[in-house]
């Protein structure tokens, strides 16, 4: 394998990108969960316990668009035709999702109802469309020469539906198990149930999508089914179990913060089986990350910055996570 | 009529950035005023400058939430709508919004978390650096993304590779490329003056309703002195951008100027209608010889006129024409009311004087207009190039059906509307409780005009921060 700048980016792209999931995952997981909350105390809560960070996870959502732009042109100049509307329905939902941390609390009282909805679909909705495009980008895109060839429906399959429920179900049950960790009481209690249930939904999906994937193009099949890359691949099922069995045990023994970490090995996990599926494609299967790559020049300029300042924004992201540390209790308002 | 995907992209990227751009214009400008809104507190511990941060810290919040959804839109627009566009330039546009994205967006929303609710658990310097690093991240941010922006007005510093992509060639050329000195100054500038005629026009409200309100008159006060000051330094930058563009983009010179004819020793045309179809400006009022002088500092020198470009190369110059215009008379009002504040400040008359805050109010909005005026200036003038000279907008865009765009851009204009239109109602009450008087209650969902009602201050100041010592 040549590991080069090309390479290098891949990787790092994959990595905001999945911070982008599980970050930006259990607050839009929060909004999925909102209709479940018993009362505006609980509403408030769930919505403070995300308020100081949201603006720093969705962020990795920009980095994800804008280093595509930077270090695979190409790809990003055919995936986002490609998923015009998922991607359009992603930015409105997010417009919602944004603007509630403010609006909420600025509402009069008896409009509050109004922006607790507008949460709630706006997260469910970018949701399912991040499901949705990326069962889109799994089951091929038709390119020719350098731009997308197909038509401005072709991203809605069966297939692709499902990915984006499932993502969504993913993302509840990141929510889930943060509150558990983030609360106490009664709304710990409530959401743990929440946990429980959302976790086996998205148990039975993960099978579902890993049986189906294979089927979708002989190259995944051949990664999962067939010796000797088997040897490989076979950890990753495995892990999914193992991580399946710790996060129920946590969750019925009462633990604060396992459960969450559980969820995030699993997102983790599911996430190398897709890089495995896909490997060495950007856009299935015509486009591989070496063609999309742009000139040396400009993954060097741009990697330089990325060494210095990623450790940097880990760094003080991590020091606003300390800071706001421990579990957000009732009526601790911060507006 | 029909619509090409084309006019429809273009319609929609017109509208979600000059949504976008009314977030920034005035973020940038409040983060810095808190910054120093929060040093003074921190220096002289007057109470009044932290109960004044901590009412536009609230305005800054919903201001800034509406920023961040606004512009994540916008780094997905350049995919969806402009692929071929993201393709060739992505080489070299992309890292320097790579580094906007590293730099500056991170910064911001890594200590805004801190920012909005951490006074408590961090202590008063350590907030004050958080507050110091979203006014820098702001400034940074717009320091990459004026620099994109202006390598698409003037390209320098990249060669064209056998796929038809820009790829780079000199690092330097491209980040501080022409034009980019000049439109980052100006913009900066725009921003300031924004927020200053805001917050200027907050603090009259407020005094139109209590002549002694202190924090009214500090806002007041700090406004008209950034008004004063900064100003004629537009004024200065927006004549030596306008100088650089002449060099640079001569045909968009010409329609600013109306312009159809070249000429030597040529009139300002203050005003007019440039026809398109005709070739002619008409109605004009001119005054002879000026506009040689301003352009080219010489009343004989030549100014260029759009019949010396190719008819296909001529942006739109009735809209550029307008715009141009809307934008430095209102400069020139900002200014007039600056030296107005001067005058009456010297006087000792500058929280009483009922007519010039009711101006003040009315100036309020002006720089969002200014900064709208400027950039339509600067795209419309830029066209039909997306990259000036060397990418035309037509062979820009993606490879989408007519219909995909027009749900989306229907979609937008439904949703900027309400959301942002009720953002702005929310910013408008939150700018109208009383600074100082219950700045925290009532709670929203109160009424919060305190009609009348005045809640005697405790003392009534000048402004001077050294009073109290
Ligand atoms: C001169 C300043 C300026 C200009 C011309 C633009 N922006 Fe902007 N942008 C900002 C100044 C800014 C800012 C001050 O940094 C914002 C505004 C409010 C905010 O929250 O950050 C921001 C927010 C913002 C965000 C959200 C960042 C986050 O997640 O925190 C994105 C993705 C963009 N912008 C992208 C763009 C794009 C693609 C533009 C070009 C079409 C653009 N901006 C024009
Ligand atoms: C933020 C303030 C900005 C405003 C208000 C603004 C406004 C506009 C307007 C009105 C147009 C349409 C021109 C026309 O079609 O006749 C346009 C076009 C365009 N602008 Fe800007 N712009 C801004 C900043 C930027 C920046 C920072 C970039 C690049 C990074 C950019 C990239 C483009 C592109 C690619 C087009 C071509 C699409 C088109 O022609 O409509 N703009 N802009
Ligand atoms: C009164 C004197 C002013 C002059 C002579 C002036 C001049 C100019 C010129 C020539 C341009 C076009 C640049 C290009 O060719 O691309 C421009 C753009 C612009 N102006 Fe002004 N301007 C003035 C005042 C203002 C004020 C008061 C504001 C806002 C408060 C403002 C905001 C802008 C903005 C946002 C742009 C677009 C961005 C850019 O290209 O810098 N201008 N101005």
């Amino acid at each position: 394998m040549i590991f080069d700048l090309a390479l290098i980016w891949a990787l790092l792209i994959a990595t905001a990108v999945f911070l982008y999931v599980v970050l930006d995952g259990f607050d839009l997981g929060l909004g999925i969960l909102f209709p479940l909350a018993r009362s505006k105390t609980e509403r408030d809560v769930m919505m403070n316990s995300v308020a100081p960070v949201w603006d720093g996870n969705e962020t990795w959502l920009v980095l994800g668009g804008g280093g595509l732009y930077a270090v695979f042109p190409l790809a990003y100049a055919v995936l986002m035709p490609a998923l015009y509307a998922p991607i359009m329905a992603m930015l409105i939902g997010l417009v919602f999702r944004g603007v509630v941390f403010e609006f909420r609390f600025k509402a009069r009282p008896e409009r509050q109802w109004i922006w607790d909805i507008a949460f709630f679909l706006g997260s469910l909705t970018a949701a399912l469309a991040q499901g949705i495009a990326l069962g889109a980008i799994i089951q091929g895109i038709e390119v020719e020469g350098r731009a997308y060839a197909g038509g401005w429906l072709d991203w809605l399959t069966p297939f692709s539906v499902f990915t984006g429920i499932a993502v969504a179900t993913g993302y509840a049950l990141l929510g889930a198990t943060w509150l558990v960790w983030k609360c106490e009481g009664p709304m710990q209690e409530h959401f743990r149930g929440k946990a429980m249930v959302t976790g086996s939904l998205l148990l039975v999906m993960i099978g579902i999508v890993s049986l189906w994937t294979p089927s979708l193009h002989p190259q995944f099949a051949a990664r999962w089914f067939e010796f000797p890359q088997i040897v490989y691949t076979a950890p990753v099922p495995l892990m999914v179990l193992a991580l399946a069995a710790l996060l129920f045990a946590s969750l019925r023994s009462g633990r604060d913060a396992v459960p969450f970490l559980a969820s995030l090995g699993l997102f983790l996990v599911t996430f190398i089986g897709l890089g495995v599926s896909l490997f060495p494609y950007v856009v299935p299967t015509s486009i591989t990350l070496w063609d999309a790559a742009a000139p040396d020049s400009s993954l060097k300029f741009l990697l330089v910055g990325a060494a210095v300042l990623i450790p940097m924004i880990l760094a003080y992201t991590a020091y606003a996570y300390w800071v706001f540390r421990g579990k957000v209790r009732p009526g601790e308002g911060y507006h | 009529m029909e619509f090409s995907a084309v006019d429809l992209a273009r319609f929609q990227f017109a509208f979600t950035v000059s949504f976008h751009i009314i977030f920034p214009s005035f973020t940038i400008g409040l983060a810095s005023y808190l910054m120093v809104l929060e040093g003074l507190w921190l220096a002289t511990r007057r109470e009044i400058y932290l109960t004044l941060f901590k009412f536009w810290l609230k305005i800054f919040a919903v201001a800034f939430g509406m920023g961040v959804v606004s512009g994540i839109v916008m780094t997905y627009q350049f995919g969806t709508n402009w692929s071929v566009f993201s393709d060739k330039t992505g080489p070299v546009l992309g890292p320097l919004m790579g580094y906007e994205v590293l730099s500056a967006f991170f910064l911001e929303a890594g200590f805004l978390g801190i920012m909005l609710f951490g006074l408590n658990r961090v202590g008063p310097r350590l907030h004050f650096l958080a507050t110091a690093m979203v006014a820098f991240g702001t400034a940074l941010s717009g320091f990459w993304i004026l620099s994109v922006n202006s390598w698409m007005h003037t390209p320098t510093g990249y060669a064209i590779n056998e796929a038809g992509q820009f790829v780079p060639e000199n690092w330097f050329e491209i980040v501080f490329n022409p034009s980019f000195p000049y439109r980052f100054v100006h913009m900066m500038l725009a921003a300031y003056l924004t927020t200053a005629f805001v917050v200027g026009a907050v603090g009259a409200w407020h005094l139109l309703k209590d002549r002694a309100n202190e924090g009214a008159k500090v806002m007041l006060s700090m406004a008209m002195w950034m008004a004063v000051l900064v100003t004629p330094v537009q004024i200065v930058a927006g004549d030596m951008h306008g100088l650089n563009t002449l060099e640079h983009q001569p045909a968009k010179i010409a329609a600013m100027e109306g312009h159809f004819d070249g000429e030597t020793g040529a009139p300002l045309i203050l005003f007019g209608f440039p026809d398109m179809a005709a070739a002619e400006t008409r109605y004009k009022i001119e005054v002879p010889k000026l506009g040689s002088l301003i352009l080219t500092h010489s009343l004989d020198g030549r100014v260029p006129g759009l019949k010396d470009f190719p008819r296909e190369d001529w942006p739109n110059a009735t809209i550029v024409f307008f715009s141009f215009r809307i934008m430095v008379g209102i400069g020139f009002l900002m200014l007039a009311i600056g030296l107005w504040s001067l005058y009456l400040r010297r006087r000792g008359r500058l929280a009483d004087t009922p007519v010039f805050h009711r101006a003040v109010v009315a100036m309020g909005p002006t720089g969002f207009i200014a900064v709208l005026a400027g950039w339509i200036t600067t795209e419309v003038g830029r066209q039909p190039y997306t990259v000036y000279g060397l990418l035309r907008t037509s062979d820009s865009i993606s490879p989408v059906d007519a219909p995909a765009v027009a749900t989306s851009l229907l979609v937008f204009i439904v949703v900027y509307f309400i959301v942002f239109g009720i953002g702005t109602g929310y910013l408008l009450r939150s700018m109208a409780k009383t600074p100082g008087g219950d700045a925290e209650g009532p709670e929203a969902g109160e009424p919060t005009r305190a009609a009348g009602v005045t809640p005697a201050p405790a003392y009534v100041a000048d402004v001077n921060p050294n009073r109290r010592r």
